[in-house]
């Protein structure tokens, strides 16, 4: 059971499209190739033997140091047979720009949002998207907060704030190198400015 | 604290005398506005839970006056900022808050609504009084019904002195009190 | 219309064709906080909808990565604050699915009766708050009662009413208090009692079933396509459920069944949740008699649980174990994990990916009411503008989960 979906995509795609695949935890995952992002999903939504008829989750995730440096991770999940797949796709380089991927939209509706948000947070473009706009932040903002690089306190104010005696002093927000120093592998995300 | 702000108010209770009525009647004025309190529920988060805690039967706001819900601003007294307000959020609040009339005041629910609370981030407004003047603190996340009664009943009070200093609700029991006993029982 | 301070032509005038804009929201009593609906109507009905959130977004997986993994259980609480305590079950079955850990029989009793309590709250206040806002005020007004029964006891059991932050990785923070079952089991009837006589009041009544009945269904394919999960893709018909399809923690072992509608339409909805609140009792009751009195809470693992205080104080072993963990974070081996269970809304997952260290190098939560959101637009899109409220008020969107 453990590898049966990856077999199916194998044996269908092959090892240039299937690029890595992995089963940590019990979750069964491959690496797609980029180019044939929407064509997996299709075969996958559609073959009788994967039927995964809804998606549950798309996001990103920002690898920082390897080269392409954003993962797209979509989970997939079949209500008939109750089996579960996580596929990936590598893209963009090191200064976040040329992030294109297919949009999934036509395969599965659901992706629309998911798409959305991802685009919102990290600057990945999906093409042939409907709507391909900013979703959880406003329009104003400028960057992609949960890309390492941007800092976390940095804010973007719509409003100018009020001065005053009556405005409560609050301590500075927390800096880069603040808040749980010894756990961290990394502490030079955010590049010193000058 | 305490401190009459408008000179001509302040002025009518020193003398004493000839302004009696005028004093009453801003007694008596003040006395209505404190149990009519018509809210305008700015509900954003998590706080929401405790807002409606306390106006449900248990807690009761409707005890203090201050229950009839008004969604329009310009029929509400005091503005609940419930919960947190994130930067997107925070022209909405600046302006339902300019569509108030005179007499408002605003009381910021909640941790986050006071200080942001721990969302020090590119999402959050650190306070609302960074957009708006507020003359309410309820800290707690989120504060407990008891709390926000405190609230409302410091609000009251401050209406009735005609007192627009900013007061925070402080805890029932200080927490370090206990602690400073603890250390002396066993020391 | 034309302005008032321009000269215009009798001629000139025309009625105006165009759609209609309104803005509903982002303060708006009926948008649950913050959501604001941008809709163009035409006379009543609702021509096209762009349903905008994020006025809640509040950076919560940006600030999952600044601090260590436990320092997580406070932001996930707040993300569905109306049944904390599944939240922390689900994040916590998500990093211990990547450490490999299984907690001990009696914290997945705990877990379970801590989270069906939580999911009976949850259902009670999408319930009154649809009621509500429909113009029933009544049945709001008993079932925050009846709320606020469970958070006396989740306030006997983990210290606070609402956002508890009770759950630890590999465990719970505190054992069950001695009379537990006990309090359990008395307001147990009374919740369920109370949701039922609210539900009287509203099932055969003639207005809210002419408001409810009938409107914004939709059809399971559509549901699913969408990537709807919980009571919302119930409502149409499809018996999925997270608990049944992937047993996690000790539900294999109980009865339960799952509430499953036929429309899929806010009445549906509704008493799809009405239902689940029955069942939720019956899984407490089943898990009070099956839960051990007496055992360990957490894992017995040094590296991820801390030690007792006493023994910190005392020994040197845990205080350099207290250290390590308080300082450095537990350390969850690197690799990713989706941890997905069934949350009051549907399907809530984790994605969790470790670099190895004691900080969380991404976590993501795949809210539930996201994706119902998401397709509330077609729902709506052809309706009056007056169903936009009784809804919206049936998908339970909760803003703190939503925008994250």
């Amino acid at each position: 059971m453990a590898q049966k979906l990856l077999d199916i995509l194998i044996e269908r795609f092959g090892d240039s499209v299937v690029l890595e695949t992995h089963n940590h935890c019990g979750d069964e995952t491959a690496v797609i190739d980029a180019a044939h992002w929407r064509e997996v999903a299709t075969f996958l939504r559609d073959d009788p033997r994967c039927k995964m008829n809804m998606l549950a989750d798309l996001c990103g995730v920002d690898r920082f140091d390897a080269e392409p440096r954003f993962e797209v991770v979509a989970h997939l999940n079949s209500l008939h047979f109750a089996h579960r797949l996580r596929i990936k796709a590598r893209i963009g380089d090191e200064d976040g720009e040329g992030a294109l991927l297919d949009s999934l939209v036509p395969v599965w509706a659901g992706a629309n949002w998911f798409e959305r948000e991802t685009y919102d947070m990290f600057g990945i473009k999906f093409e042939a998207h409907p709507d391909l706009r900013r979703i959880l932040l406003y329009e104003e903002f400028e960057g992609y907060p949960l890309r390492k690089d941007y800092p976390a306190a940095k804010t973007q104010p719509l409003v100018p704030y009020r001065e005053g005696p009556d405005v409560l002093d609050k301590l500075p927000p927390f800096g880069a190198d603040e808040g749980m120093v010894f756990g961290r592998k990394h502490l030079d995300y955010v590049k010193e400015e000058d | 604290m305490g401190e009459m702000i408008k000179p001509t108010t302040s002025q009518v209770i020193q003398t004493g005398q000839s302004g009696f009525a005028t004093t009453k009647f801003n007694e008596l004025l003040a006395w209505a506005r404190k149990y009519s309190l018509f809210q305008y529920p700015f509900v954003t988060a998590c706080c929401a839970m405790e807002f409606m805690s306390t106006a449900s039967p248990r807690y009761d706001l409707a005890r203090f006056g201050s229950e009839a819900p008004r969604f329009t601003p310009r029929q509400a007294d005091v503005l609940w900022v419930v919960g947190t307000v994130s930067q997107r959020q925070a022209p909405i609040l600046k302006r339902v808050f300019e569509q108030m009339t005179e007499p408002k005041w605003v009381i910021a629910f909640g941790t986050c609504a006071s200080s942001g609370g721990f969302y020090d981030n590119y999402a959050t407004l650190a306070g609302i009084d960074k957009v708006v003047p507020v003359d309410i603190y309820i800290p707690g996340c989120p504060p407990r019904p008891e709390a926000v009664l405190d609230g409302l009943m410091l609000l009251q009070d401050k209406i009735q002195r005609g007192d627009k200093t900013p007061g925070v609700v402080k805890p029932r029991h200080d927490p370090a009190e206990n602690l400073v006993q603890l250390r002396r029982k066993t020391g | 219309m034309e302005p008032l301070d321009q000269e215009v032509e009798e001629s000139e005038l025309e009625l105006p064709s165009d759609p209609m804009q309104l803005m509903m929201g982002p303060s708006h009593p009926a948008m649950h906080g913050t959501v604001r609906i941008a809709v163009e109507l035409s006379g009543e009905v609702v021509v096209k909808a762009d349903v905008q959130i994020g006025y809640l977004h509040r950076g919560f997986e940006k600030s999952c990565e600044r601090g260590n993994w436990t320092q997580v259980f406070p932001y996930v609480d707040r993300c569905n604050y109306s049944s904390p305590m599944l939240n922390n079950v689900g994040y916590a079955l998500a990093v211990e699915k990547l450490c490999g850990l299984t907690v001990p029989d009696r914290c997945q009793y705990y877990r379970v009766i801590l989270g069906e309590l939580a999911r009976m709250a949850d259902h009670l206040v999408c319930n009154a708050a649809m009621a509500m806002e429909l113009g029933a005020f009544t049945p709001f007004l008993w079932w925050t009662r009846a709320r606020e029964m469970i958070y006396d006891l989740f306030e006997e059991e983990t210290g606070a009413r609402v956002t508890h932050s009770f759950g630890r990785i590999g465990g719970m923070a505190h054992p069950p208090t001695d009379n537990f079952k006990q309090h359990t089991l008395a307001i147990l009837d009374k919740v369920v009692a109370s949701s039922d006589e609210g539900i009287s009041l509203l099932e055969t009544n003639r207005i809210f079933m002419d408001r409810t009945m009938g409107v914004s269904a939709i059809s399971q394919a559509d549901a699913i396509a969408l990537g709807w999960t919980g009571p919302c893709l119930r409502s149409t018909g499809v018996p999925y459920d997270i608990r049944k399809a992937h047993p996690y923690l000790v539900y294999d072992r109980f009865e339960f069944d799952v509430p499953v509608g036929h429309e899929g339409d806010n009445y549906d909805r509704l008493m799809v949740r009405a239902e689940e609140v029955h069942q939720s009792a019956r899984i407490i009751r089943q898990a009070l008699e099956q839960m051990p009195d007496e055992g360990p809470i957490n894992v017995d693992d040094p590296r991820i649980v801390l030690p007792p205080k006493g023994e910190v104080y005392d020994t040197i072993e845990a205080t350099i174990r207290h250290f390590k963990i308080i300082m450095e974070g537990l350390k969850v081996p690197a690799g990713e994990a989706y941890g997905y269970t069934e949350a009051a809304n549907g399907e809530l997952g984790f994605y969790v990916v470790s670099d190895g260290s004691g900080t969380p190098y991404r976590v993501r939560i795949r809210p539930p009411s996201f994706a119902l959101v998401g397709g509330l637009s077609k729902l709506i899109t052809g309706q009056m503008i007056a169903d936009i409220i009784p809804t919206f008020g049936s998908m339970n969107m909760i803003g703190g989960e939503c925008d994250h």
